[in-house]
């Protein structure tokens, strides 16, 4: 009796096993791996993929899109054997990378093995099209190259001359503080030091005081998120803003909206997009934030622009064939509300102009979320630079 | 023929059918992974009464050692893996000589540090990738015999390997060896008053521990293909307690059954909840502190016993 009952148990439970696992998908899968619940989850730019996909009517080719979603919880391993379980059984096609660049690189590698365009959108790091390039990353929206040259150049033609930087010890930190230091040297302008502070710190005095007592006038911020946002406050309350000019190397729109004007006002930043730029960006903010209740961000704005810019090169290439729409990628312009004249470069770099903006004191302000002004535009391939020869890929 | 005899037979042979099925090799073989660290952290806990906070470090210093070894020096995934089982062995040795020497909650919290500097270490030693970790490790092929890319052919060196193990853990706990370690469990000055230097015998159990942890971990890192700092994390620590406590301590299915369950439901809640999956895992916990204390393969060996 008993073997019986456990034989039929175990009968079901493989039955049911195999169920789950015969999935053939006809559709077209897209993925989108996110931070929604960490320190980068205010940037999640899912609310954006399902704009696009609804605005492409929810079809592509007469098939039906599908999307999945997940929360990385800024591992790279959680994401990476996402990627993979969706490439071995979902028939994904497609993944639009959010937030961390731990994330994106392990997960790189597995587009790479199972040939599945990756959309890095929300991570800056430039290895992503350097060392760990690969034939089917896109590097869309920003990266930390483009943002040291945007606020770096700026600030040391203003006169800023001397740096000191205060560093998020982790590798993103030291890959945006290495990009600002090479970009202000070559301008004429010198380090005269940095401080590495422990991610997530709350107590930022110490550091503020030794970025002070060096004498630099521009004390450069390699963090972002929450740390952004709470050392500028420190730096404020310290009155270190008074003898330094603060250079923010990665800040988004909400970043500023959680300081506010009265504390962030002067300070300089490089964006890849900003809502109140043209008609377009505009049309999209207000219909954003009808869905989201506040307007996006560069992250999310990219986020839009790059589901619709795979289902175009979808509906290009007639297929969804890896190879095919990378090579349709590669040679359609990028014209929507995020960018103009846009293109994907053979590294995997889209290249399209930035912004350097300056945050806006709160009597210039007029209405809500009007929060910055725009200083330069800096044309795609001088924000980007050259093709660096790191990528495989890519030689110079 | 027993019950749990047929059972386990039924068992034994879903675990070989699986693959072929169609069910998702990759994360049977993390599923499998996890149970054998479990297993090694319930040698420890189980049956020797040592709780140790810090047992990431091993899993994770093996797994950085083989991933190191295979993509800096290009190292064949047989040396690769015994060499990150030997660095864990080491470290076990290292670690395990200075925490024997205090008991209970003290021991717990000399090794919960220990573990801590082994995480700062592989944060900001440069061969570590820090926060990136390692990534892309080859597989490689077993040996030069047998090529392991395909995820089936890994699959069953990954079964092979955790049966080796559970088959092993059996071994050490019933031979005279495993009767002391028991005895060190039920009454520790009742067994140094007998003549045993148990010293001796708990640093045996806990460089055993740490070394079949550190294959496991070593044998993750080839199967998901990278190393990451979770890999060494105390919540790495902490889970693997979880596991131990879930399934049952001191009995040598419950491990592999709360690994089961635990990986299992961060597999596929983490797609439904996100972030609450350690919320609801943690509420699972509370539950079985509060209603099954011997976890759930040790309650159902009571029921057994009672009838």
């Amino acid at each position: 009796m008993a073997l019986r009952t456990l034989t039929r148990l175990a009968a079901g439970l493989l039955a049911g096993l195999g169920a789950v696992a015969a999935t053939a998908a006809p559709d077209v899968v897209i993925g989108a791996i996110d931070d929604q619940s960490g320190v980068y989850a205010d940037n999640s730019g899912i609310v954006a993929i399902k704009m696009a996909i609804a605005d492409a009517g929810g079809t592509v080719l007469g098939r039906k899109i599908t999307l999945l979603t997940t929360d990385h919880q800024n591992k790279p391993d959680i994401g990476a054997s996402k990627f993979r379980e969706w490439a071995d059984q979902n028939g994904l096609n497609v993944v639009m990378g959010g937030s961390n660049t731990g994330v994106n690189i392990a997960m790189s590698k597995v587009a790479a093995a199972k040939k599945v365009p990756l959309f890095v959108i929300g991570a800056g790091g430039a290895s992503l099209t350097n060392e760990d390039c690969t034939a089917y990353t896109v590097h869309y929206g920003y990266d930390t190259t483009a943002l040291a040259n945007g606020t770096a150049t700026t600030i040391v033609k203003g006169g800023g001359k001397s740096w000191y930087f205060l560093t998020a010890d982790y590798a993103f930190g030291t890959q945006l503080q290495t990009a600002a230091a090479k970009v202000v040297e070559a301008s004429g302008g010198k380090v005269l030091g940095a401080v590495r502070v422990p991610l997530s710190a709350s107590d930022f005095s110490s550091f503020l005081l030794q970025a002070q007592g060096s004498g630099a006038q521009v004390i450069g911020l390699a963090n972002a998120g929450e740390d952004f946002v709470n050392s500028l406050k420190a730096a404020n309350e310290f009155g270190v803003t008074k003898t330094m000019k603060p250079a923010g190397l990665l800040v988004f729109i909400n970043n500023i909206h959680a300081i506010g004007l009265e504390a962030a006002q002067g300070l300089y930043l490089t964006e890849g997009w900003y809502w109140d730029m043209n008609e377009a960006s505009r049309a999209f903010a207000k219909r954003y934030v009808e869905i989201a209740k506040r307007p996006p961000n560069m992250v999310q704005a990219a986020a839009y622009s790059a589901t619709m810019q795979y289902l175009a090169a979808v509906k290009a290439a007639g297929t969804t064939d890896p190879d095919k729409v990378m090579a349709e990628l590669k040679r359609l312009k990028i014209n929507d509300m995020f960018a103009s004249g846009g293109y994907i470069r053979r590294d995997g770099v889209m290249i399209h102009d930035m912004y350097v903006m300056q945050v806006k004191a709160p009597k210039e302000s007029k209405y809500p979320w009007d929060y910055y002004k725009l200083v330069k535009v800096i044309p795609g391939e001088e924000a980007f630079g050259p093709v660096t020869g790191l990528c495989p890929l890519a030689p110079k | 023929m027993r019950p749990a005899t047929v059972a386990l037979g039924i068992a034994l042979a879903a675990a070989f059918a699986a693959p072929l099925i169609g069910v998702y090799p990759v994360f049977l073989m993390k599923l499998l992974c996890f149970a054998m660290f479990a297993c090694a952290f319930n040698l420890l806990l189980g049956f020797t009464g040592m709780l140790s906070f810090g047992h990431a470090a091993f899993f994770g210093a093996a797994a950085y050692a083989t991933g190191w070894l295979v993509t800096a020096r290009g190292w064949g995934t047989l040396p690769a893996i015994l060499a990150g089982v030997a660095a864990a062995a080491a470290l076990g040795a290292a670690i395990g000589a200075l925490a024997i020497r205090r008991r209970g909650i003290y021991f717990a919290m000399i090794t919960m540090a220990l573990a801590q500097l082994v995480y700062f270490v592989c944060l900001q030693a440069p061969f570590t990738g820090g926060e990136n970790g390692l990534q892309g490790l080859p597989r490689g092929s077993l040996a030069g015999l047998l090529p392991l890319k395909s995820d089936v052919a890994m699959y069953y060196v990954v079964l092979a390997a955790f049966l080796g193990v559970y088959a092993l853990i059996r071994r050490i706990v019933h031979s005279p060896f495993g009767q002391v370690l028991k005895a060190i469990r039920e009454n520790e000055s009742r067994a140094v008053s007998l003549g045993y230097e148990i010293e001796r015998y708990k640093l045996v159990a806990f460089v055993l521990s740490a070394t079949l942890a550190g294959l496991a971990g070593s044998l993750k890192a080839l199967v998901l293909g990278f190393v990451t700092l979770s890999d060494v994390l105390q919540a790495n620590s902490g889970e693997v307690i979880l596991m131990t406590l879930l399934g049952g301590t001191g009995t040598f299915l419950g491990p592999v059954v709360g690994a089961g369950l635990v990986v299992t439901l961060e597999e596929y809640l983490s797609d439904v909840v996100g972030g609450w999956v350690t919320v609801i895992i943690g509420a699972v916990f509370v539950a079985c502190v509060l209603l099954f204390r011997r976890g759930l393969v040790g309650e159902l060996a009571a029921l057994r016993s009672r009838r």
